[in-house]
């Protein structure tokens, strides 16, 4: 067990700094950011002295290594864009795409689980059939589009809704429900068919000839069971619902990680791309260690490798 | 066998659902048309997709000039009406372009772009993992974290990120799109090979004195293609989306090419008084990967029960053991 995760965390560690590695490098080819910052007619002097305090006249190498040994001080560079620490801009942006991101997440898989399961008790059935196709459809619907096509029924026409900004509840549905459509979709059909699986399983035929109620048959004994691969999605998932959460910040003006991500790359704020980089991959990082713990949790196979 | 006969008794019409009714037919024989007509839903994705492929093929040839023609008079017109030709039945664009023409003439860069970056994926994802599989621990190990690197990132922030450094065209952005889904594709080439190399025939063909080269491409490659384009079908589908979500942020193609993506989001701008111009092209980008799914659903159902084990257990993530 300890060496199964010691080598999943290891390959993670890896994939952590292979990737802190390429992004350091690749925003960096993106062009000058000497050329956006300062006004056209800036003197040679002003974009010298620009690029000598941000550092930028030095070799890619060079300030690679001043970069980690500001990292290891805790310094993650001053935002370009907005004269602030970077890492001040992305932590003030984190909690809003955690809030939206948990509860999207939390909401689907809970739904995904009670829809799937009933969809697997009966397959083939009405129910069955309905959510199969409701589920391929979440999970084809293009969210800018879903998400546009919401403002414009809820908000514009049946005026419901706000159409975009922060605030309280109504302000969270339309942002919520978009992002929930894909992950649901996709666990909806990963949990139908890890639960039929399940239940034609010979420990749910003990089980129900021990005279255990149906509910308890489905919902302890063979979702206990379709967990693993439930968590598996859930993980890749939840990695995906930054893609998702980028959309839908945009779409809603959410002033969220997200935003912050494409603002800085299209602005060559490099301080802030990585510092946001950083901070998601070590989540992601977190998150990956936090699965496989999960994993041992739930099978004791793996424990017994 | 009896609760695949009674599947099959009572629930004919189903075919969809349950993978052994259609295992059954495939023994008795029946050919692939057949089981397609069966199948209404497969049917009309099917149908569409086809649909599609023509519009892709002739469309930007027919309506490429009716699609850039400016009409002034039939700015932000409402679909519904013929008035102004049939091309003008979906409306007209805050221009007075015909909808219906740069729909179609968008299909040809939404469809092809996906087309394209799930094949270079497919076959650079394929060509790494028989790599990582068959010649050797230490490249393999590279190869695997090269992996984990691409799949552990949220693929449309890596993909803005390589978009801003290389020119948003076509080509790039078939390259970006191929890179995020690379990993799927080398994964299950990969668990392939470490379980095919260890098959008889394999064995007989490196004692015959087969090269690496010749083992790879002539015993192994066999084997491992039909599940590769089991997932492309499906893949297809989510690099359309993501092209799509781009080219939506304005980081993808860049006008005066069109996608649908992009056509969403000039019409978003106009969204309290043309809602169509927003709607329609996010409605043929919804119709087009939905059929691309529901075919692939059904692909996966009908061809080889023999196989679909396999891509199910080295995929891990598609499904559970549905027929266990």
């Amino acid at each position: 067990m300890a060496s199964f995760l010691g080598r999943r965390a290891l390959h993670s560690a890896i994939a952590l700094i292979g990737l802190i590695l390429a992004v350091f490098f690749l925003v960096r080819l993106t062009g000058d950011p000497t050329d956006l910052y300062l006004p056209i007619d800036a003197s040679l002097e002003t974009r010298k002295e620009f690029a000598h305090k941000h550092g930028f006249d030095r070799p890619s190498a060079e300030q690679f290594l001043v970069f980690l040994k500001d990292v290891s001080n805790g310094d993650l560079g001053y935002s370009l864009r907005k004269q602030r620490p970077a890492m001040e801009l992305v932590l003030e942006a984190y909690p809003t795409t955690l809030a939206l991101a948990g509860v999207a997440m939390v909401l689907s898989i809970t739904l995904a689980i009670i829809v799937g399961a009933i969809a697997a008790y009966k397959p083939g059935g009405v129910f069955d059939r309905i959510s199969s196709m409701a589920s391929l459809a979440g999970a084809s619907a293009p969210d800018f589009w879903i998400a546009i096509t919401g403002i414009l029924i809820f908000a514009v026409t049946l005026r419901w809704l706000p159409t975009s900004g922060v605030g309280d509840l109504p302000y969270w549905i339309l942002p919520i429900g978009v992002l929930m459509l894909r992950p649901f979709g996709l666990m909806v059909q990963v949990v139908r068919a890890a639960m039929l699986g399940a239940l034609s399983s010979a420990y749910v035929k003990t089980a129900r000839a021990k005279g255990v109620g149906e509910t308890a048959v489905i919902f302890v004994h063979a979702l206990r069971n379709a967990c693993l691969s439930i968590v598996t999605v859930a993980g890749d998932l939840t990695v995906g619902m930054i893609n998702g959460a980028v959309i839908v910040e945009t779409v809603f003006g959410w002033p969220g990680v997200g935003k912050l991500m494409i603002d800085s790359v299209m602005q060559r704020d490099f301080p802030t791309v990585q510092a946001t980089i950083m901070v998601t991959a070590t989540a992601i990082f977190l998150l990956n260690i936090a699965i496989d713990f999960l994993y041992v949790a739930l099978d004791p196979r793996i424990r017994h490798q | 066998m009896s609760r695949l006969t009674r599947g099959y008794v009572t629930n004919e019409l189903n075919i969809m659902t349950t993978a052994e009714q259609e295992s059954l037919i495939i023994r008795r024989g029946s050919p692939w048309w057949r089981m397609l007509l069966r199948d209404r839903f497969a049917l009309v994705a099917a149908l569409w997709l086809f649909v599609l492929t023509l519009c892709f093929l002739f469309g930007p040839l027919l309506f490429e000039d009716a699609a850039t023609k400016l009409n002034l008079r039939a700015r932000n017109l409402p679909p519904g009406s013929l008035e102004h030709g049939w091309l003008m039945y979906l409306g007209g664009d805050a221009l007075g372009r015909p909808m219906l023409a740069r729909l179609i003439v968008a299909s040809r860069n939404t469809l092809a772009i996906a087309l394209s970056a799930v094949f270079v994926a497919m076959i650079v994802g394929g060509i790494l993992g028989m790599i990582a599989g068959y010649v050797g621990r230490s490249v393999g190990h590279v190869i695997m974290r090269f992996a984990d690197i691409l799949q552990s990132f949220p693929s449309l922030l890596l993909a803005v990120v390589v978009l801003y450094i290389l020119e948003p065209n076509v080509t790039n952005l078939v390259i970006v799109l191929a890179i995020t889904r690379l990993p799927i594709y080398l994964r299950v080439t990969r668990a392939e090979v470490l379980e095919i190399r260890e098959r008889v025939f394999v064995d007989a063909a490196r004692a015959l004195g087969g090269s690496r080269y010749h083992i790879l491409r002539r015993h192994i490659t066999p084997v491992v293609a039909p599940t590769l384009l089991t997932i492309l079908t499906v893949d297809f589908s989510i690099v359309m989306l993501a092209e799509s979500s781009l080219s939506f942020l304005g980081i993808g193609i860049q006008p005066p090419e069109i996608t649908w993506g992009l056509m969403v989001a000039a019409g978003r701008n106009y969204l309290s008084q043309a809602w169509w111009l927003a709607f329609l092209p996010g409605l043929a980008i919804m119709m087009a990967t939905l059929s691309g799914n529901i075919l692939s659903n059904w692909l996966r159902v009908v061809s080889d029960p023999e196989q679909r084990w396999r891509l199910e257990d080295s995929s891990g993530k598609k499904s559970g053991q549905t027929d266990a």
